[in-house]
């Protein structure tokens, strides 16, 4: 158990490291850069306006001072009393240059909450129902109950979630008044994104515990359990569900971790300011630090739910040890 | 062994807990989210990208920092003209170089320090200082001394020290400011009344700067940090979502101020704006609204496109063959179908533009006469310049655009007109703003999508932009009759023979056309009925201090005198109404003379 933690901790630092190198690199390759608009500022005053965020300075050294933790800024080194260290190794993703009353901190303090509250209600809903109901099409198989629900859960996966954002919309909001039909703030605001977010989680959740569950009670063990005399659904829940629910949990990893940094699509619709919808817009605003500040979060949480995905396993299936992971 | 027992009662409560306790944070956590309705709620259609105005450049910012901060001059919501707003009295001398402001007496802070000329002082250098790189700075270049200060060099391009440059701008006691400039400029009072020139509170700002020298942008500009001068001030600042405003009870002209609440949401989807809208949590649409139903919203006399001075235009590359001929610009130029364009693509109110100043007019000024679509002569002009069935083929052209469904029409449409009339090949090419943005001005194009929106009320913004050392220019196109021309005109203040010169530059800019003007733009409002003191002016410029709601008579006696459109939309603000205190008290004291 301590060698696994130790060994997924370096493996962390070490995935991070090369994203942020790679996307800092990508980044400045990119034509264009924060302050070039339609409208071109003179070119002394874009010279001090990049001065201001250390753009005028040699790329090594801006990828230094980002990093950190050592603080490089025009202060010199060290020379700033108030605040010696900077940088992201320090825990400071830097000023934002779209956002210029904020700081990367305080963007991703602010808009996460939202988008990780959001991506719980989603999965919530999305994981308990979408295994309810791949256990019971697996139990049913073949009947129409399983032909009605694999259905559904092919429209899940097939409809664009601006789809059935718009649908929900339309229908409980603007026809039905039951809900408001945009904003954030009150639980309210949060029920119908969360079903359009959770929709196609939910969709796949049951299509993969029912495949994974009907592949396992075709197993020898799961034969024994039956032969052995215990009820069926005994049968179904303790021995063929550990197995069986494999598939739907690697998937639910990087799927937690795509639906918990939030989506674009649907916070654009629902106008919640979470952090789906800076992955794009801070890339298309050339806004280095909150690209790089969401990109370390996504890639953060992506690794830890990896790792979390890998010691479900140990404990869903006997024939894997922690020690070899 | 505890992992041989997984689906042990114990688990599967604890696994059970995991979404309950997961629902209970995330309401929880929208519990502190709760906010009453403000009085008025607009779309700003996105966040501000900073509410110093020394930082902000767009017209978003510019709705927000009106309500915050009051600089010497304003605009006024009918017409858009600048107005003084602070300043009490304006003298200009006999040269005029020197401008003397008396500020109106008694003016504070929202914190309750008053407000003297020595804050203008520090703000118009601070405005200037490298080191606040404002982007407006530039436009302030014509005051004595502030080149020099925000470029840190002198005439002779020697370095200077910003502490050591004498700025034309100096308080000469508490409620004058003398303004010294280095050329008479016409448009002088027009700058003063742009929100960037706003003043900030030095004060709270050092203070910032000393607590944290690196955060301190973010700490001075957070609510309840944030002080102003203007009738509203922040009361809480939701990134992405909104900024609620609070009147100001220190404002100087509080009276006069009627919404209590205003709220600002930062909504980019424009169904979802809409959406709002229909559903009366909002009650104005900052214009954008959803292209497919407008000719649904005409009917409605809550939709008014009004003339906006912007213009569409194509710019040509002038340092690419063919296009380096102006008998091929010309023949571009007289092949677009306009007409088409705004009255079946854009379907608003759109109008076809022929000269470089939309609408063909501005104050006094008013565009010379342009040549319009011609089929024959652009056919000619192009086989003068030797292209054509007769002559060497013209090669492919390629219109750059920024990603945009109505771009991705337009250029279809003038591409299917070029290549029927001249038989050009046309190439689309679409990229998102940035990379566009940057082909654009390093000369990587053919032909490319631009528009310009006027900063204040002169013309001479629009001609400034094609002048050769303008960084806007980015077609190549030189010429020195048009520089000569500008120039002149710059130091001229008689309005008929500036025009006069104007008009002179104009003639040769449409002679030569590095660009193709399109259309001319319209404001697209969409706002309640009931709202009042919403001006309509070409630079569709709203001051939040005039809002207010009108009650029904008044309502109804709006109806009556506008009567534009057919379709009444019923509106979601208060039937009763919400009248500033000044106009309470002007209605209890006519209704008293009518009986």
């Amino acid at each position: 158990m301590k060698r696994f933690v130790l060994r997924r901790a370096l493996g962390l630092v070490l995935t991070v490291w090369i994203v942020v190198t790679t996307a800092f690199l990508m980044m400045r390759v990119v034509p264009g850069g924060p302050f070039s608009a339609e409208r071109r500022l003179p070119a002394a005053v874009l010279a001090n306006v990049e001065a201001r965020y250390h753009l005028d300075w040699p790329i090594w050294r801006q990828y230094l001072q980002y990093l950190g933790p050592l603080n490089l800024d025009s202060h010199g080194l060290l020379g700033d009393r108030e605040r010696p260290f900077g940088g992201v190794l320090a825990g400071d993703l830097g000023p934002s240059f779209r956002y210029r009353d904020y700081t990367v901190n305080q963007i991703l303090g602010e808009s996460l909450p939202l988008s990780l509250a959001l991506g719980s209600l989603a999965l919530a809903w999305a994981v308990t129902v979408g295994t309810t109901l791949g256990i019971l099409a697996a139990a049913r198989r073949g009947t129409k109950l399983d032909l009605s629900l694999r259905l559904v859960a092919a429209l899940g996966i097939a409809l664009p979630s601006f789809v059935i954002a718009g649908l929900l919309v339309l229908v409980f909001s603007l026809a039905l008044g039951w809900s408001p039909v945009a904003g954030s703030s009150t639980f309210a605001h949060f029920v119908l994104p969360s079903l359009a977010l959770g929709a196609p989680v939910a969709a796949y959740v049951a299509r993969l515990v029912r495949t994974g569950l009907i592949e396992s009670l075709s197993q020898d063990y799961v034969r024994t359990a039956v032969a052995k005399g215990l009820p069926y659904s005994t049968v179904i829940l303790r021995h063929a569900a550990r197995g069986g629910l494999l598939p739907a949990v690697s998937y639910l990893g990087p799927a937690a971790a795509g639906v918990l940094t939030g989506s674009l699509v649907i916070e654009r619709i629902f106008a919640i300011p979470g952090t789906g919808s800076h992955f794009v817009a801070s890339a298309l605003s050339r806004d280095y630090t909150l690209a790089l500040g969401v990109t370390i979060v996504y890639s953060v949480l992506i690794y830890s739910l990896n790792a979390l995905v890998d010691f479900a396993y140990t404990r869903l299936d006997p024939r894997i040890a922690l020690e070899e992971l | 062994m505890a992992s041989r027992r997984w689906a042990s009662p114990l688990w599967v409560a604890a696994l059970s807990l995991v979404p309950l306790a997961l629902v209970a944070w995330a309401w929880s956590l929208t519990l502190a989210r709760a906010l009453p309705r403000a009085d008025f709620v607009f779309n700003n259609g996105t966040e501000v990208s900073s509410l110093d105005p020394a930082a902000a450049n767009g017209i978003p910012e510019g709705r927000v920092i009106r309500a915050l901060y009051e600089g010497l001059y304003t605009r006024e919501p009918i017409g858009g003209n600048a107005v003084p707003a602070l300043a009490a009295n304006t003298e200009l001398s006999a040269d005029r170089l020197t401008y003397i402001f008396k500020l109106k007496p008694g003016i504070v802070w929202s914190n309750g320090d008053p407000l003297t000329a020595a804050d203008f002082e520090w703000n118009f250098r601070r405005l200037l200082d490298p080191e606040t790189a404002s982007p407006f700075a530039g436009e302030l270049w014509c005051i004595r001394g502030a080149r020099e200060l925000n470029t840190g060099r002198d005439a002779a391009d020697t370095p200077v020290e910003p502490g050591a440059v004498a700025l034309g701008v100096k308080a000469t006691d508490d409620a004058t400011l003398v303004i010294e400039l280095v050329a008479p400029t016409a448009h002088f009072l027009e700058l003063l009344a742009a929100y960037q020139l706003s003043p900030v509170h030095r004060a709270s700002l050092e203070a910032a700067r000393k607590r944290s020298p690196q955060g301190w942008t973010s700490e001075w500009t957070r609510p309840g940090a944030l002080v102003g001068n203007g009738p509203y001030v922040l009361a809480e600042r939701r990134l992405n979502d909104r900024i609620r405003l609070v009147k100001n009870e220190r404002y100087w002209d509080a009276d006069s101020v009627a919404m209590r609440t205003i709220d600002a949401l930062a909504i980019e989807d424009a169904t979802t704006a809409f959406n709002l809208y229909f559903a009366g949590e909002v009650d104005w649409l900052d214009g954008n609204v959803p292209a497919s139903l407008i000719d649904r919203l005409l009917a409605r006399d809550d939709f008014d496109p009004e003339p906006y001075f912007g213009l569409y235009f194509y710019r040509v590359n002038t340092t690419k063959p063919p296009l380096d001929d102006p008998r091929v610009r010309r023949a571009l130029y007289a092949t677009i179908n306009r007409v088409q364009i705004c009255d079946r693509l854009l379907e608003a109110g759109q109008k076809p533009a022929y000269t470089l100043v939309p609408w063909g007019h501005m104050g006094s000024y008013s565009s010379p006469p342009a040549k319009k679509e011609d089929l024959e002569g652009a056919r000619q002009a192009l086989a003068e310049a030797g292209f054509g069935p007769e002559g060497k083929p013209i090669g492919t052209l390629r219109i750059l655009y920024n990603s945009s469904e109505q771009n991705r029409s337009i250029a279809e449409l003038v591409a299917n007109d070029w290549s029927e009339y001249l038989d050009i090949d046309v190439d689309l090419e679409n990229q998102e703003w940035k990379s566009y943005v940057d082909r654009q001005s390093n000369l990587q194009y053919d032909v490319s999508r631009s528009s310009w929106i006027c900063d204040y009320l002169d013309v001479l913004n629009f001609f400034a932009v094609f002048t050769s050392e303008s960084d806007n220019n980015r077609t190549g196109w030189k010429n020195a009759d048009y520089d000569k021309l500008i120039a002149e005109a710059r130091g001229i203040v008689d309005p008929g023979a500036r025009n006069a010169l104007l008009r002179r530059a104009e003639t040769i800019l449409l002679d030569e056309l590095p660009i193709l003007p399109i259309y001319s733009y319209v404001s697209q409002n969409l706002v309640d009925p009931r709202v009042g003191g919403f001006g309509v002016n070409p630079l569709n410029e709203q001051n939040p201090k005039y809002w207010y709601w009108m009650d029904e008579p008044e309502l109804a006696r709006s109806r009556r005198a506008q009567n534009k459109r057919e379709k009444k939309v019923s509106s979601h603000g208060p039937k009763e109404g919400l009248y500033s205190p000044k106009a309470q008290a002007e209605r209890k004291a006519g209704g008293r003379t009518r009986k």
